[in-house]
């Protein structure tokens, strides 16, 4: 089946006073309908800027250089206007981050997402439109009567979920979550995404989870991308990415989170910093911070390459399946070295 | 300061802000040739702006070649005046507006760091200030007492230094005074003097000599008003020169004796606005928010 | 009351007992009652010399509260603290001096807490400059020497550079460089490394745990990230509406927490390893404001294992209830 959303070679700048900003860099990734892509990395390395290439809200100081986005297969840089407001809503929806906010203060909850049914589905009563939100926060875990609150009587958690509600609100093929769940606690943010993940499967609905926080992402995705400065180093399954992480980016940042879990392990640390994306290392990106780098990496700018089934990554030496560390920190029932090792060679 | 060649690169874009600069600086250039003219070119009896008189004409007389904006009714020299002016409205408005700023926002951010009855107090001070009618009490003081230059400019500057503007700086005051860099040089054992002057009123600086550029407009616009009602004792200032012709009755035909009142008249519009636009440019440096990206 | 006490009191470099912080709400123009938010309500912990205790708890629970508390930056409404087993509220003059630079705070912020009109010399020799320590010659050579041991190398090509120069980790490091340039015993680290990135954040982390270990400093280590607190801490205080539920060495209150709150906050934690499928934490409702709480258990709404005796009684004082391991519940 024809993926939903296909990013081909997407390359967007921004222009500024000191120059172009290099911002996403020839990213190619796709997502199937019922999938939840998780898109990791820090601040700054582009995630964010895929987010709104996507929903087609960029900034006048942006310029997309080459590649497409393709929508159920149509490029929607080529779209109309029109197509590309039905698009947000009937297709992709958005939430933001720090979401909880963009709810409007003067209106009732319940009016605010009506309100956006019955503009974007104008054969949508208001009746049904309603019905349509009762459900919803039935299905987001509001009781109901919350309707007709205002947001300021909603507390952190609830106006996310109300949010969330709005988002799914004209029953979306996909949705694209940026950090919905940074600004809270964690015992809210458990809540949220447990529900989240609910939904979606509930609805067979496919996902980007944009985050920085590695456990996050975890949770939430079916394919993990990890992207840096800019660009995809590494993109697969949930699974592979997080046991057998190939790119010394990806591994470095695993290593880095601190858990909960298991027994304590050496944090990795990064040395410096990551790069001015105005003028970006030559070769591999990440090659001044990357313990494996080699002479070629500063040369040549490493190819996207399948580097196992399913499993993408773009680095001149990557880092051996052995490099294992998720398994070994893991109590009780963690899979073994030679499992592992076994399962790669499957997939 | 920080970045002093950064915050002049965002004033550059701003064209009003430049466009404000350059005509200060050309009225700068027109008040310096005042002293090289009078020593030089200009004939002290026949163009002093005040005691000079031309006997050679019929007064007021229109431009000629001797007199290149003509003369006012006395026979004194326009451009002469207009020039000689030109110094003192300098001196005046920076001198005014900086007396208001500078006890603006010490008013400003004392009463922001200790709230209280500091607060309350200096802000019902500025609350009157504010409610009073400035002009007409200034008229009503000028009848009765002498005010020349320098006491006018002093007055001019402290009323205004607790009224309005102690508000708009102490609003910035509060909102530098919860940042944790109070709280870090709290820790570190700074005292509040401490604090308020190595924190706090560097960081209010910025909009003080923001407000500095519109209150050099506000004097000088008090100056003329109250110059044309004949209230203040100075000799010479582009009020003056308006008031004069309208003493002497010509600004009943003023079409007929336009030298006498328009150029005085276009000098104190384009001074306060180009001080006018200086302050706006300097809005964007301030408000990063005004900023085109 | 049973303390959080280790067997040697003199051992402690911070003593807190019955601590209290209670915020006056107004709440309109007609309420009669005075309504007091119980910020921080009885705490008592102690800090041992050398050790670090990390400060648990979501946003609203107390735990900066605590921390600015320890720090003078704002006053107990009732309660004591003891730095060096002399009562801060008896200290006057001279010795408030003296404490001052016994004790230090770093900020959450990197971005806020670094004044922009500063230079990073000006900002790391402010703490000298206030209280008259060194000639100029002497401040240079002492901040540059805080620089370089902080990682900011080398000192000379930052001295002059002001904060939007530098990126979030380095000013991180900056702050954290005039937080010692006095030499503090003691640092209140209020949330450092939480809106840092990872890749930043662990070799911040590893500075903390640097400097503790050549510098003999003991740290409050306030954080919401159970484990980042693993990861640095010695003991882990766990906080809640205002008050401390559970105390324990920090491996022991993650591998075996005791208070049914405890046990929910750690369920909750995202793990970074999709295999694994946490339980669903059994707590119910969300978190309120301790406005005039109710005298029972400020957990007894949310609580999983809550029976009606709960509610019967004030909140319970913390038992210990293995060696070192404390905590506040009726049913324990």
């Amino acid at each position: 089946m024809d993926p939903l959303l296909k990013l081909d070679d997407f390359t967007m700048h921004y222009r500024t006073k000191a120059g172009w900003v290099q911002a996403v860099d020839g990213v190619t990734l796709s997502l199937a309908r019922g999938q939840a892509l998780g898109l990791v990395g820090e601040s700054g390395c582009g995630k964010t800027s895929i987010a709104m290439s996507v929903m087609k809200l960029l900034p006048y100081n942006s310029k997309v250089v080459r590649g497409r986005i393709l929508f159920e297969g149509r490029d929607i840089y080529s779209m109309t206007d029109g197509e590309v407001r039905k698009m947000r809503w009937k297709g992709v929806a958005m939430i933001f981050q720090a979401a909880m906010n963009s709810l409007n203060p003067v209106y009732r909850v319940g009016n605010q997402i009506v309100e956006a049914i019955v503009t974007h589905e104008p054969e949508t009563s208001e009746e049904e439109a309603w019905a349509r939100v009762r459900s919803l926060f039935e299905l987001v875990g509001i009781p109901k009567e919350r309707m007709y609150h205002y947001p300021h009587e909603y507390s952190g958690g609830m106006k996310q979920r109300a949010v969330i509600a709005m988002a799914l609100a004209c029953n979306p093929k996909m949705i694209i979550a940026d950090e919905p769940t940074t600004a809270l606690d964690v015992i809210v943010q458990d809540k949220i995404l447990r529900e989240m993940d609910q939904i979606r499967r509930k609805i067979n609905m496919s996902m980007i989870y944009i985050s920085h926080d590695v456990s996050v992402i975890a949770e939430v995705s079916d394919v993990v991308a990890v992207m840096y400065a800019g660009k995809l180093v590494e993109l697969g399954q949930a699974d592979d990415v997080f046991k057998r992480p190939r790119h010394p980016y990806t591994y470095a940042l695993m290593r880095a989170y601190p858990s909960i879990l298991g027994e304590k392990h050496e944090l990795a640390t990064i040395p410096g910093e990551p790069p001015n994306l105005l003028d970006p290392p030559s070769g591999c990106r990440f090659h001044p911070r990357c313990d494996r780098a080699s002479a070629e990496c500063s040369k040549a700018d490493p190819m996207w390459r399948e580097i196992c089934p399913g499993h993408y990554c773009t680095c001149h030496n990557p880092v051996e399946i052995g490099g294992t560390w998720v398994g070994q920190v893991r109590s009780g029932k963690a899979a073994d070295g030679g499992d592992q090792l076994g399962t790669s060679s499957n997939s | 300061m920080r970045g002093l060649s950064q915050n002049w690169a965002v004033f550059r874009e701003s064209r009003i802000g430049m466009l404000g600069l350059i005509v200060i600086l050309l009225f700068g250039v027109f008040g310096a040739l005042w002293p090289i003219m009078i020593n030089t070119v200009w004939d002290p009896l026949i163009y002093h702006p005040v005691v000079g008189f031309d006997p050679m004409l019929l007064h007021p007389s229109p431009p000629t070649k001797a007199h290149l904006l003509g003369t006012d009714p006395i026979g004194r020299d326009i451009l002469a005046q207009l020039m000689f002016s030109t110094g003192r409205e300098f001196l005046l408005g920076v001198l005014s507006a900086l007396i208001t700023v500078v006890i603006g926002t010490v008013i400003g951010t004392v009463a922001a760091y200790y709230g209280g009855f500091t607060d309350t107090f200096f802000m019902r001070v500025a609350d009157i200030m504010m409610l009073f009618p400035f002009i007409p009490l200034l008229v009503v003081v000028g009848s009765m007492v002498r005010l020349t230059f320098f006491p006018f400019a002093i007055i001019l500057g402290v009323l205004g230094g607790f009224g309005g503007i102690t508000i708009i700086l102490k609003a910035q005051a509060l909102s530098v005074k919860v940042r944790p860099y109070i709280d870090a040089a709290r820790v570190a054992g700074g005292s509040s003097f401490h604090i308020i002057r190595a924190h706090i009123i560097p960081n209010v600086l910025p909009l003080s000599f923001l407000y500095m550029m519109f209150n050099v407009t506000g004097a000088i616009l008090s100056e003329a008003t109250l110059s044309f009602f004949g209230v203040l004792n100075i000799d010479m200032s582009w009020g003056m020169m308006i008031h004069t012709a309208e003493a002497a009755g010509y600004l009943f035909d003023f079409g007929k004796y336009w030298w006498l009142w328009l150029p005085s008249g276009l000098a104190i519009t384009l001074f306060c606005a180009a001080f006018y636009m200086v302050g706006r440019g300097l809005d964007e440096v301030v408000n990063p928010r005004l900023r085109k990206r | 009351m049973a303390l959080p006490a280790t067997a040697d009191a003199a051992d402690a470099i911070l003593r807190v007992e019955h601590l209290c912080k209670y915020y006056p709400v107004s709440r309109g123009l007609f309420q009669r009652r005075q309504l007091l938010l119980h910020a921080v309500d009885n705490v008592s912990f102690e800090v041992k010399r050398g050790e670090v205790l990390g400060l648990v708890g979501e946003s609203g629970c107390g735990k900066t509260t605590t921390g600015r508390l320890i720090a003078r930056l704002t006053f107990p409404t009732t309660g004591r603290i003891f730095v060096d087993n002399a009562d801060v509220s008896k200290i006057q003059g001279a010795d408030m001096a003296e404490f001052r630079k016994k004790i230090q705070m770093i900020f959450q912020d990197p971005y806020e807490s670094l004044d922009p009109r500063m230079t990073i010399f000006d900002i790391v020799a402010e703490p000298l400059n206030v209280n008259g320590m060194g000639n100029l010659e002497e401040r240079e050579q002492r901040v540059a020497e805080m620089l370089s041991l902080v990682g900011i190398s080398p000192p000379s090509a930052f001295l002059f550079r002001f904060p939007h120069e530098l990126s979030g980790g380095q000013r991180q490091r900056v702050a954290i460089a005039r937080a010692l340039v006095m030499n503090p015993t003691f640092v209140v680290a209020d949330e450092p490394t939480s809106m840092l990135d990872v890749s930043i954040r662990t070799g911040i982390m590893k500075l903390l745990a640097q400097l503790r270990e050549d510098l003999g400093i003991s740290y409050l280590y306030i954080t919401h990230d159970l484990a980042v607190a693993r990861y640095l801490c010695d003991r882990i205080a766990v906080m809640y509406l205002g008050k401390i539920v559970e105390v324990a060495e920090a491996e022991e209150i993650i591998k075996e927490p005791l208070h049914p709150y405890t046990r929910a906050l750690i369920s909750a934690v995202p793990v970074p390893d999709p295999a694994v499928k946490r339980p669903v934490p059994t707590i119910k409702g969300g978190v309120s404001k301790p406005i005039n709480p109710p005298r029972r258990c400020r957990f007894y709404e949310r609580c999983p294992v809550a029976k009606s005796t709960c509610a019967e009684q004030d909140h319970p004082a913390p038992r210990e209830v293995s060696g070192g391991h404390f905590a506040a519940c009726h049913q324990l």
